[in-house]
């Protein structure tokens, strides 16, 4: 019955079809066969162009990676390296400092999404679950960090940490431990606000018939509730580790020398350095290295987990 | 009972909110108070002067200048994507053939799907870094390499991108070559976004309109996009908050963090200037209060224009 879907004029070409006084013109144009065949293609060639747009930049960096410095300035455009030089890459990662930029950055980020992750939830689900005076109070207090921006707050943070430091160096500028609890908390407010929604419509029966069985409240939390919420534990730890491991003002702002020792710098930080001391030494294939081993990582777990990582990602927009 | 439940909620809500509160709320409080003070940043001498460095704020030149290129990117980073993203989605699910089943979507749109997405999960960082090579101004860039082979840029004159402070449309250029890379990035999350959403329309609101005889065209346009309007406003809202931090842009790719000529300043560089480099941190919080208000203000404001009824299906 394809026949429905289509206009008369449909069969007889989309030229002379229909009386143009009553069918708007679009619907001639894709109402047959060759608009339709047209319009195919039209979508497949802009899709593809777009699809160059995106991925040629990127080619292009991983094959200048390989190139050696006098190749990157004489064929700047080629995409095939005279002769592939790993060399590159291990200069950039010890030279380059990449390898203790991923050092730090795992480090941190091992302790960070996982806190956040713990904390943000619990939180989450006592506001959500309990109802106590100052519930509301908190609650909001965490949403309202959704819309302050970051940059006010880096002044007095700043000296916060710096005086914390005095006192106990290992909450201070440049510690691991310091850039764990920061990330923590400045990602409390999106994980509690998105967790929260999720643990709302958790059914009331099963925590009931929990707590008949003798449950404590923080067994039902872990043992029940929790693994009842994995959906949603997944799509905000995808969400944090991305946006943890994209961190850049914070490092930035926070792991600063005080006093001559060498910095530990996480990986986004690490790189803008990088570009620009590879730029004051010519270096331009360390660079490229570097921002070859910076991004390829994450594209290969994105293309392994695509369809998680895409479905992660939009539904922390779309609640 | 009720004891153990005031132990259990105060014990899971102990560390989060305090951590919260220290290294969040405090910082936030600390700087609204800042802001009343002259205080230099590195000595302890602060005197209160009131709203002082707020009425300063209306009499500088360079904070309206970053005001009006926030508001430029408030309005064309939201713009630009979401309308490319849609027309992505649209061809992406509309391109296909028609058939018994209706229209479908074009063959591999799977794939496109992925691809688009990869700017995503790179860090602004990373995509930073690898523009500035891109956007070099010389032979040696992607851009400029490519258009001096084909003729069309010659070696003496190149585009010079992050160093052109020259207006376009009022504008300053270097403002629309980083536009240029926000939507780049942007838009192949978006489209999934939308992408997703079409596809949650059922399909029998789509073989209604094809039995009523309305083409791909009339489908999309009365029917397709008209039940996204929730996601495309929500989209709206998220890309407001990015277009308010293209910072990190700004931070690595322009001369000067700001320049050429502060051509490209933006509230979040000013403020930064000021702070660490010009040493007036009260001046700096106050700028931070202001954007803080103006964030919340426009937040409200579009939550206010796109609110409305949901339609359930």
């Amino acid at each position: 019955m394809s026949t429905v879907t289509h206009t008369p004029g449909g069969l007889a070409g989309p030229d002379q079809t229909p009386p143009p006084t009553r069918t708007p013109a679009p619907r001639a144009a894709v109402g047959g066969g060759a608009g339709a065949r047209f319009f195919n293609g039209f979508s497949h060639l802009f899709l593809a162009v777009w699809a160059i747009m995106v991925v040629y930049p990127l080619l292009w960096v991983v094959m200048s990676a390989l190139k050696t410095d006098s190749e990157v300035i004489r064929k700047p455009l080629s995409l095939i390296p005279e002769q592939l030089q790993w060399n590159n890459f291990a200069r950039a990662w010890t030279e380059g400092q990449i390898g203790s930029f991923f050092l730090n950055t795992v480090l941190v980020l091992t302790g960070s999404v996982f806190l956040t992750m713990l904390l943000g939830s619990m939180a989450a689900y006592v506001l959500a679950r309990y109802d106590f005076p100052g519930n509301r109070l908190i609650y909001y207090m965490f949403l309202s960090g959704l819309t302050l921006p970051i940059y006010l707050a880096a002044v007095p943070l700043f000296k916060g940490v710096y005086n914390t430091g005095v006192v106990l160096p290992f909450l201070g500028p440049n510690s691991h431990i310091m850039l764990i609890l920061v990330y923590v908390a400045w990602s409390l407010s999106f994980t509690v606000f998105f967790m929260h929604s999720f643990f709302h419509t958790l059914p009331n029966a099963i925590a009931e018939a929990g707590m008949v069985d003798g449950a404590s409240h923080s067994r039902l939390f872990f043992s029940v509730m929790l693994p009842m919420a994995k959906p949603g534990l997944i799509s905000i730890g995808i969400f944090n580790v991305l946006g943890q491991w994209n961190q850049w003002y914070l490092p930035t702002l926070l792991m600063q020398s005080v006093a001559g020792e060498p910095k530990n710098q996480v990986i986004s930080q690490g790189l803008i350095e990088l570009s620009v001391n590879q730029g004051y030494r010519s270096d331009w294939s360390g660079l490229f290295a570097g921002v070859t081993m910076a991004m390829l990582p994450v594209l290969i777990v994105y293309i392994v987990f695509q369809r998680q990582v895409q479905s992660g990602l939009t539904a922390g927009v779309g609640k | 009972m009720r004891h153990g439940v005031a132990r259990f909620v105060t014990g899971f809500l102990a560390l989060p909110v305090g951590l919260y509160l220290f290294y969040v709320v405090w910082p936030f409080l600390q700087a609204a108070g800042y802001s009343l003070t002259d205080w230099g940043g590195y000595s302890d001498r602060q005197q209160f002067v009131g709203l002082e460095n707020y009425l300063r704020l209306f009499s500088d030149e360079l904070i309206r200048k970053a005001f009006w290129h926030n508001v430029f990117f408030l309005i064309t980073v939201p713009l630009f994507t979401i309308a490319l993203a849609l027309f992505l989605a649209f061809l992406l699910n509309v391109g296909g053939r028609e058939d018994k089943a209706g229209i479908r979507g074009v063959f591999g749109s799977g794939l496109y799907k992925v691809i688009f997405f990869f700017p995503q999960v790179l860090s602004l960082v990373v995509i930073a870094v690898m523009w500035q090579q891109i956007y070099r101004a010389d032979g040696q860039g992607l851009i400029n390499g490519m258009l001096m082979k084909i003729g069309l840029v010659s070696e003496d004159d190149p585009i010079t991108f992050m160093y052109d402070p020259e207006p376009f449309l009022g504008v300053p250029a270097v403002l629309w070559w980083l536009l240029l890379i926000a939507v780049w990035s942007g838009a192949g999350f978006y489209m999934v976004l939308f992408s997703a959403a079409m596809q949650s329309i059922p399909k029998d609101v789509y073989e209604a309109a094809i039995l009523d005889g309305a083409g791909r065209f009339h489908t999309f346009f009365r029917i397709t996009l008209p039940l996204l309007r929730d996601t495309v406003s929500v989209a709206w809202v998220y890309l407001g908050f990015i277009a308010l931090d293209m910072y990190a842009l700004v931070f690595v790719m322009t001369p000067s963090q700001g320049g050429p000529n502060h051509a490209s300043e933006i509230f979040a560089s000013v403020l930064n200037f000021t702070a660490f480099q010009k040493g007036q941190f009260g001046y700096a919080c106050a700028m931070g209060v202001a954007l803080a208000i103006f964030t919340i203000l426009l937040a409200a404001l579009q939550l206010r224009i796109t609110r409305r009824e949901r339609i359930e299906y």
